[in-house]
């Protein structure tokens, strides 16, 4: 038996293998993103009018679209408000999970639970703690003399809850990537610091977090993505508004081409997405460390 | 002597600190509960004597189907998981042992999955489930999942740890590539497969926004779908049984999780570092 024909077997099994699962990521992701772009280019079809080719029409129109402009800022803002604050409190929760303290086990069963209930239902919870007047948040500020306020209602206020409800839902899950990587730490590291006698603060500026800058780097990646993907909340507490005051990316598209009924106009919407998405996945390539993909 | 007294003052305003902060990140499920085991008058105001009664969860229970959303998500999880592992198994096995021509790209292809997830595409996916016939279906809902990038690419890690002589003794036993996976293979990636199948089963169980979209009947509607249109405000429910039917939706995974905390946050951890 020659080596060339087994060989080139090896090459048709590993193809057969991969079969089944590439014909579904290629319907169920490479054909609609390509399908979207494509879209983007023609007019929304309907019974007596037939789709056609329009150019960069659908762009121009998205270019004068106040609301477009306003869910991008919007959820620009979002970003903005919700990583760095998770992110900040994933470390300290890790730090303290890590450290021997009482209660350690209930402690971080604490942190993580929000990981695992829906955002649906979380919402559900949440809309009443920001009722006006009877709930919770108004109810503990009247009692310390504050007056009620409409924070859902207020275009000055709605993205500031949307805000701190998915630093709430997302920091324990930031925090199980960072407690990951301080498990893999050397305990002698901390030791011999201590022997130094450095304090604590300068032993983690100065070792741990320079040592958690990877794991960093692939949560702050992951929370971009999150910040453009995380939309359920709104379906719950606020609908976008007021006046779209609080409407995301992700969220706008939903309305355009379910509610407006607007495919294309929804498909253009989404080329913005995806080409946001790109560039998060170009700078993943050129920052993070290629090992983690390819290795 | 001095400093070690300061020291462990401090340490014991950390403790404080984490322990508050955990308290602050149950209390939304923490008055859900109070809620829900409450008559619905005392949602609002806080009383230790307030009676205790599970009228709220009967009242829930009754007013929406949620014995059949409990089935339609229990089917839906289970499905997506079978053909996860398959799927992916099959495509890991492919990367991890066959170096066949095009499997870099390939590989590349795969992992923009990871990027451009299912929910990105709502609007063409929604077009290609209507021309396959399959909205409002339990297997359109689980369709674009079924092939995860994210398993394929965990597998694949686990799989290229095992040793080759395994699988070359395998072989001179008489093995086809199949058996090799299925007896060499399976059996060493079982904590991955564990990890893997928690993960997948909390974000399932979980998901919105895609079965919103292509679902419209009691018949197929998940958990979340369900549960988002008894909550919502037009429908006029009160807090009380709001809070029960959240409480219902959550119960099987977050009591779950409650049992098996140390499996959940492993696992997690180790999807994460791969």
């Amino acid at each position: 038996m020659s080596s060339v024909p087994k060989i080139s077997q090896r090459y048709v099994v590993g193809w057969l293998l991969l079969m089944p699962a590439a014909v579904l990521l290629a319907m169920f992701t490479h054909y609609p993103a390509v399908a979207t772009l494509a879209e983007s280019f023609f007019s929304s079809g309907s019974a007596i009018r037939p789709s056609e080719f329009v150019g960069l029409d659908n762009y121009r129109l998205m270019l004068d679209d106040e609301v477009f402009w306003k869910v991008l800022r919007n959820n620009a803002w979002f970003a903005v408000g919700t990583i760095p604050v998770s992110i900040g409190l994933a470390i300290l929760m890790a730090v303290w999970v890590n450290s021997r303290m009482p209660l350690q086990g209930f402690v971080r069963m604490c942190y993580f639970t929000p990981t695992v209930l829906p955002m649906i239902a979380v919402a559900n919870i949440w809309l009443f703690f920001y009722t006006p007047e009877i709930g919770l948040i108004d109810q503990i500020s009247g009692a310390l003399g504050f007056g009620s306020h409409n924070w859902l209602g207020d275009p000055d206020t709605v993205l500031g809850c949307i805000i701190v409800l998915a630093i709430w839902k997302e920091a324990g899950f930031f925090m199980i990537f960072y407690l990951a990587a301080l498990q893999a730490m050397s305990p002698e590291l901390e030791e011999a610091a201590q022997l130094e006698g450095a304090s604590r603060w300068y032993f983690f500026r100065r070792v741990t977090f320079p040592l958690l800058m990877p794991t960093t780097l692939f949560v702050l990646i992951n929370a971009v993505i999150n910040s453009f993907k995380l939309v359920d909340q709104l379906f719950i507490l606020t609908k976008g508004g007021p006046d779209n005051a609080s409407s995301l990316l992700l969220y706008y598209i939903y309305e355009v081409a379910f509610s407006f009924l607007d495919q294309s106009y929804a498909s253009t919407l989404t080329v913005v997405l995806l080409a946001i998405l790109a560039v998060i996945a170009i700078c993943q390539f050129v920052f993070l460390d290629k090992r983690i993909h390819y290795q | 002597m001095n400093g070690i007294t300061g020291h462990s003052l401090f340490r014991r305003l950390e403790h404080a600190a984490a322990l508050l902060l955990a308290l602050l990140w149950m209390a939304p499920l923490l008055y859900a509960v109070w809620a829900a085991i409450h008559p619905p008058e005392y949602a609002i105001h806080f009383d230790l004597l307030a009676p205790i009664s599970l009228e709220n969860f009967q009242v829930a229970w009754s007013r929406a189907p949620f014995a059949r959303y409990f089935l339609n998500t229990f089917i839906l999880v289970t499905t997506i998981l079978a053909a996860q592992f398959v799927l992916c198994t099959l495509a890991a096995y492919a990367f991890a042992r066959f170096e066949f021509p095009g499997s870099g790209i390939a590989f590349a292809l795969v992992l923009l999955q990871l990027m451009i997830m299912p929910e990105v595409l709502i609007v063409e996916n929604y077009k290609t489930m209507s021309q396959l016939g399959l909205v409002d279906t339990i297997s359109g809902i689980g369709l674009p999942y079924m092939a995860s990038a994210f398993g394929i690419f965990l597998l694949r890690q686990t799989f290229k740890t095992v040793p080759k002589d395994l699988e070359d003794a395998a072989r001179l036993e008489g093995c086809g590539p199949l058996q090799v996976l299925w007896k060499v293979y399976v059996p060493l990636a079982r904590p991955t497969y564990v990890a893997y199948g928690l993960v997948s089963i909390s974000y399932h169980w979980n998901n919105f926004l895609w079965p919103l979209v292509i679902t419209n009947s009691v018949t197929t509607r998940p958990l979340t779908v369900g549960l988002a249109i008894f909550g919502a405000p037009e429908s006029g429910v009160d807090w009380s049984i709001i809070s029960a039917a959240t409480l219902l939706a959550v119960a099987p995974l977050l009591v779950a999780f409650l049992l098996f905390q140390r499996q959940f946050v492993q696992s997690f951890m180790r999807a994460g570092i791969k």
